[in-house]
């Protein structure tokens, strides 16, 4: 894992969002322990409970799941539903910033689409 | 559940008002942070509560219980601080041991380890410690003691950043081993802002701010765009300090903000602890009352 934390947005969220990033990326994978809220507590001096409140969402997404005794792991299957949300929120998240960017540029639909194939080819 | 409650609690020394009509409860297993500025009263608040000083008026109240020379409640708690309770001529293992027969137990495996992580020697004298060694032995001690309540004030006074980060760290294990109530009065905000789930800022002898972490950053909303434009938005809403670039200017507020319509022009986003204590804390023209 490698955190790092802004003050932007809760901890507990960004929390969250690096277990979910480091599952996407593969760092975690599928059946594998993650670190447990006291490590990841110690490590980045945070709050035990906001640790606990990030995993508990994660939790709540099924991306990893509590086993007895042992810890947290990643569930089978959660790199695959990581990346489908992605998928489905890329056009909001990235392509109609894209595209007004390129507006105020005044970029045209045509120079922004062959800009779009040239990072293609790259 | 243990509440530690401070109850209209007011100093004064000679002339000087310390702490006016203080109100708190500190609840079980919650990690506090007691910040102000120096003279703020914060040490005299926390040695108050250890019943070290007597309030002029008001009360501390432990399970409802007044701590006042009430051995029993005082056996819950731990204060350390920068008053060095031990003589200069005693060894540090006798300290160990004097603190285990007044407190009843010690937690002598952990006060190992930490012995060995900090680097320490027992076997000297209290006297020679340097001011780092002198905190982080007291820490040792506050760790290790079977109390409910510890309070630490200003508890990295002198200490390098690897120990101060080997002492939050080993805070936390501490806390999620053996879960007590930690109350840290210090002014190293950013190390302890993560750390600590409640805030409490002391200014001027009364209380600015007592509430979750969480929920006192939320409140907080840096306002950032063209001067005109920010002065607009932030019309009539508890701004608490303010940048100026040019003709660029960021308003600083601390508050809920209604639902009105935000311009293009401006950029909202949160501000952290340190910067929300240096607004509230400086004295800022206009509003300045707290938001609770």
């Amino acid at each position: 894992m490698q955190f790092e934390f802004n003050s932007a947005e809760p901890i507990y969220r960004q929390v969250a969002e690096q277990i979910e990033d480091a599952i996407a990326s593969g760092g975690f994978e599928e059946g594998q322990q993650i670190p447990s809220t006291t490590e990841v507590s110690k490590e980045f001096h945070i709050n035990p409970a906001t640790v606990l409140k990030g995993m508990n969402i994660a939790v709540s997404k099924q991306l990893i799941e509590k086993r007895r005794g042992l810890g947290m792991f990643v569930t089978s299957g959660a790199q695959g539903r990581i990346l489908a949300a992605k998928r489905d929120s890329f056009y909001e998240e990235f392509v109609v910033n894209l595209v007004k960017e390129a507006r105020n540029l005044n970029i045209s639909e045509d120079d922004l689409l062959a800009l779009v194939k040239r990072g293609y080819d790259q | 559940m243990s509440v530690l409650e401070v109850n209209h609690v007011s100093k004064s020394f000679g002339s000087n008002t310390i702490l006016q009509d203080i109100n708190l409860a500190f609840e079980e297993n919650k990690i506090y942070g007691l910040l102000g500025r120096n003279g703020a009263g914060k040490s005299t608040l926390l040695n108050i509560m250890t019943n070290r000083i007597f309030p002029d008026a008001g009360d501390v109240k432990l399970d409802s219980e007044n701590i006042n020379d009430n051995d029993t409640k005082l056996g819950l708690m731990y204060l350390m601080s920068e008053v060095n309770l031990y003589s200069n001529g005693t060894t540090l293992k006798q300290i160990i041991s004097d603190t285990e027969l007044m407190y009843g137990d010690f937690d002598h495996s952990f006060a190992a380890r930490l012995i060995d992580e900090f680097g320490i020697d027992i076997n000297q004298k209290f006297g020679k410690l340097s001011t780092g060694y002198n905190s982080i032995f007291k820490l040792i001690l506050a760790l290790c003691v079977p109390v409910k309540f510890v309070l630490l004030d200003e508890p990295v006074l002198g200490l390098d950043a690897n120990h101060r980060e080997l002492f939050y760290s080993e805070l936390i294990q501490s806390y999620s081993d053996n879960p007590r109530t930690f109350i840290i009065s210090t002014h190293l905000i950013e190390e302890v802002a993560n750390i600590i789930s409640d805030v409490i800022v002391l200014d001027q002898g009364r209380i600015m701010l007592d509430q979750p972490v969480e929920d006192v950053l939320a409140k907080t909303h840096s306002v950032v765009g063209p001067a005109k434009d920010v002065e607009r938005y932030t019309k009539g809403l508890n701004v608490i300090g303010h940048d100026t670039m040019g003709t660029i200017k960021a308003n600083y507020v601390y508050g809920d903000l209604d639902d009105r319509p935000l311009p293009d022009t401006v950029q909202l986003s949160n501000f952290d602890l340190q910067k929300l204590f240096i607004f509230l804390t400086n004295k800022y023209e206009g509003s300045m009352h707290s938001e609770n």
